[in-house]
């Protein structure tokens, strides 16, 4: 499979993504400009973390008019997979590729440290290789993350079981002292309703190594790798 | 046409950085005061053929960037110079 990174001006975990998904995993990785259109085949494309375009305004709000966004959203239109992460996961939102918004961490503080997140739902390309209540462990590195929807959000969210992970404690409670920024309901990732779009503000590229401290993060990375190498399968 | 625009957060939406702004004047000793919501403020300038024709570039841009309308709602004041 071919993995997309994009660099937008103020990215800082794209050479991170693209060096846990070459030499951790042995992934075929190209980085993509953000001033550049969407070309050549992908199977799935990274929106990494960092500042883009200096976070000014709103977290992800001037990223969202990259000219590769318009190439990403039809790439995600056509069923293509869009993985989202912290910064991204904020460009995602603002794009509207994703439900609710990214805003400042409830006690105003940047946070970061290894959070334990539970898996929801196991049915998408991104936790396909992971079982529901299973627990990753994982690094948090933001000042915006709390997640936020209006209550006619959240329930068309569990309807469709859109959240697909949660911050929890060591023993898989979605307590308040697990919830690193405020987020609603401890959500840290979730899926559009095609189920092929997935953001997240954990960063699963920094835990793809035991030296790093976990290796979690690769088990997102593998289950899209899988979920694509099936897909491809079926089309033969 | 000169424009000046009001970004707040909806109701609903937490603000801690209003609390945090709150707490201050508390410990000032301002205990009167209550519900502080901080929110942007944006001054641009505007050409257009009349009145009407700029707000409804004004609305779009605010729709469009200024203002993420799952969290945020906008106001406006316009001054022809």
């Amino acid at each position: 499979m071919r993995w997309g990174v994009i660099t937008f001006p103020g990215s800082c975990d794209d050479h991170d993504v693209f060096d846990s998904l070459k030499s951790e995993l042995g992934q075929k990785v190209k980085m993509l400009w953000h001033k550049d259109g969407l070309v050549g085949n992908f199977d799935c494309i990274v929106l990494p973390g960092g500042f883009s375009y200096g976070d000014y305004l709103r977290c992800g709000a001037m990223a969202r008019f990259s000219p590769i966004l318009r190439g990403v959203v039809e790439f995600a239109r056509s069923g293509g997979l869009v993985l989202g992460i912290c910064n991204g996961f904020q460009i995602l939102c603002e794009a509207g590729l994703l439900p609710g918004a990214l805003v400042r961490n409830a006690d105003l503080q940047f946070v970061c440290r290894a959070v334990h997140l539970r898996v929801e739902e196991s049915d998408t390309p991104f936790t396909s290789g992971l079982k529901r209540g299973q627990i990753l462990k994982m690094p948090v590195k933001h000042g915006e993350g709390c997640y936020y929807a209006d209550a006619a959000t959240l329930e068309q969210l569990r309807r469709n079981r859109q959240i697909l992970l949660r911050y929890v404690d060591g023993k898989g409670k979605p307590t308040a002292p697990a919830n690193p920024n405020g987020s609603v309901e401890n959500i840290a990732g979730l899926c559009n309703e095609g189920r092929n779009v997935f953001g997240l503000m954990p960063h699963p590229e920094d835990a793809c190594s035991k030296l790093l401290g976990s290796e979690d993060g690769a088990k997102i990375f593998t289950s899209i790798a899988a979920a694509c190498a099936q897909k491809a399968d079926a089309h033969v | 046409m000169r424009v000046k625009i009001y970004v707040s957060l909806k109701r609903g939406v937490l603000d801690p950085q209003g609390k945090a702004i709150e707490r201050s004047l508390h410990t000032l000793g301002y205990e009167e005061v209550r519900e502080v919501r901080a929110g942007k403020y944006i001054e641009l300038e505007l050409d257009a053929t009349s009145r009407d024709a700029a707000e409804l570039r004004i609305r779009e841009i605010c729709d469009k960037l200024l203002a993420n309308p799952v969290i945020e709602d906008f106001r406006y004041e316009m001054d022809a110079e």
